[in-house]
């Protein structure tokens, strides 16, 4: 399980990016965070995946203190973030260096057969498109069978085509082992077709501001009312995240300055 | 020539190819027809040669030198110092690069004093380094080995400063640090600015290899330019310009030839 208790981050020049996070996911759940640009969003997954330390609280998982690069957690960039001196299947084994060589072999073909790019193993990253260089990488993120995945805005750099057919496969991905997944997005839609439950943060500082469960039967029909029901909740949960409404839990009457840009 | 050449192509589609494969030939026709101008005007009298020796006269000497085992002598002396210059310079300039990228202290602390080092005409060392390293081989050696390290230097320096920090993310993903990131992140990362930056090196080295052998030397291409000089031998200095020529460009392509498999990954523009 993964664990969040009080995660705060201040900066260095004073900012408060992160106040008082605390969170519990289980093994193989997925949660997207959603929230308006500035709310801590990415700091919160960087704090999890370790690359950045929190300057109050802490991350565990599975009892382990996460203070640094964790061997079960995977993260996946908004850009894929290749290694272009490496040929696509040695960009998919870069984490299985210290295993033997057929077993890294072995498993760097059926990760490539999963993301369905088996046929361009030998090929180098500047020979992709957009998705299926993101595909590498999430096949890279993968093939070390990490316990806990982190997605940051994934998809938000491809076309919307591309994109709904990469939620699709990560979800089929997800399926194989089950990891736990946390995704940070800034797509609602993305956020409901792939979650379990949906944190809506706010910003100034980065706190959890409204918690929405899912709760659809998979695969999840976007264009289904029910679908429709829960992306109205969480666009209204946004929308009062940045006192955009006239009541909000502070009662404040005028519209914030960001709001015509919660993305 | 260019627009027969394209005329040509467009009617005739098939010949195409073969003119295009014919296409950097071009560039040996301004040299050539000088050659060739210069070699009648002194065979029909108008000039005697005798300052500026015509080809044939160029091509003998180089053959006579080659003949007698001179070229080879001098050639190899010239070799063995510029490559003993080159690795020294390279390793130097490497070591030093690679810790005044890495670390933001040495950087400030280390730089600075070698980009002022670093204006000083090269040649100016000569005196104090023949005072220190005596005028033989080491003298010379170790002059070489200044000019190699600068571009050098500086190249891998620039490299180290400028990885993207994403990528070192990645790595740091991965959970790498140390040598671990040096060798699969910042290694490769640097190898293609750190190829520019030996070549440069090379070119220099080939330069002061010349300075350093006008330096009371009593064998290499620089002697044989020094000697050409002294008895008023042009087509010997010709000869041994030559030789400096092919032996440059030689070891540039060897380099370069060495580096292709390392690099075949570049997105660059001008694969396209």
């Amino acid at each position: 399980m993964l664990v969040l208790d009080r995660v705060g981050k201040t900066y260095p020049n004073g900012v408060r990016a992160l106040d008082g996070i605390s969170l519990e996911v289980n093994l193989g759940e997925i949660v997207a965070v959603v929230g308006g640009s500035g709310c801590g969003k990415s700091t919160l997954l960087r704090a999890i995946s370790g690359l950045d330390t929190p300057s109050q609280g802490r991350v565990v998982l599975d009892g382990d203190l996460i203070t640094a690069p964790h061997e079960k957690i995977g993260i996946i960039f908004q850009e894929p973030r290749l290694l272009p001196w490496l040929t696509v299947a040695g960009n998919v084994g870069f984490g299985l260096e210290d295993r033997p060589k057929p077993e890294r072999r072995e498993r760097v073909a059926a990760g490539l057969e999963r993301v369905g790019l088996s046929d361009k193993a030998k090929v180098w990253p500047r020979e992709l498109s957009g998705g299926q260089a993101q595909r590498v990488a999430i096949a890279r993120a993968l093939v070390p069978r990490p316990e806990v995945l982190l997605l940051d805005e994934p998809f938000s750099a491809l076309d919307a085509f591309t994109r709904t057919d990469l939620q699709d496969h990560l979800l089929t991905l997800w399926a194989d082992a089950k990891p736990t997944l946390v995704m940070v997005t800034h797509d609602v839609e993305e956020a409901i077709v792939i979650a379990d439950r949906i944190l809506v943060m706010r910003p100034r500082p980065g706190r959890v501001y409204e918690e929405i469960v899912t709760d659809l039967p998979r695969p999840r029909d976007r264009q289904s009312a029910a679908f429709d029901f829960v992306k109205r909740r969480v666009m209204a949960a946004l929308d009062r995240s940045l006192d955009r409404h006239v009541t909000t839990d502070e009662g404040r009457t005028t519209a914030d300055e960001g709001a015509g840009n919660w993305w | 020539m260019t627009a027969t050449a394209e005329t040509a192509t467009e009617s005739a589609p098939p010949k195409q190819r073969s003119l295009r494969y014919l296409r950097p030939l071009l560039g040996f026709v301004v040299p050539v027809a000088l050659a060739v101008f210069w070699e009648i005007a002194v065979r029909n009298g108008w000039s005697n040669g005798r300052l500026v020796p015509p080809p044939s006269v160029i091509f003998r000497t180089f053959l006579e030198l080659a003949e007698t085992g001179e070229l080879e002598r001098h050639a190899l002396a010239t070799l063995w110092r510029v490559a003993v210059g080159f690795a020294l310079g390279v390793v130097a300039g490497t070591i030093v690069g690679a810790i005044t990228g890495y670390s933001l202290m040495s950087h400030r602390l280390i730089d600075p004093t070698l980009q002022a080092l670093r204006s000083i005409p090269s040649i100016a060392w000569v005196p104090l380094f023949i005072l220190w390293f005596g005028i033989f081989e080491a003298s010379k050696v170790i002059l070489i080995a200044v000019g190699v390290f600068f571009p050098v230097y500086l190249g891998v320096m620039g490299a180290v400063l400028s990885v993207d920090r994403k990528i070192v993310e990645v790595g740091r993903a991965f959970r790498l640090s140390g040598f671990g990131m040096v060798r699969r992140i910042l290694l490769p990362a640097v190898l293609p600015a750190y190829v520019l930056s030996l070549r440069a090196g090379l070119g220099l080295g080939w330069m002061f290899v010349v300075a350093a052998e006008f330096l009371g030397a009593s064998e290499g291409l620089g002697f044989l330019l020094i000697d050409g000089q002294q008895l008023g031998k042009p087509a010997q200095i010709v000869a041994a310009i030559v030789a400096f020529a092919i032996l440059g460009k030689a070891t540039d392509a060897l380099l370069a030839w060495g580096a292709a498999p390392f690099l075949r990954w570049e997105d660059r523009f001008a694969r396209q």
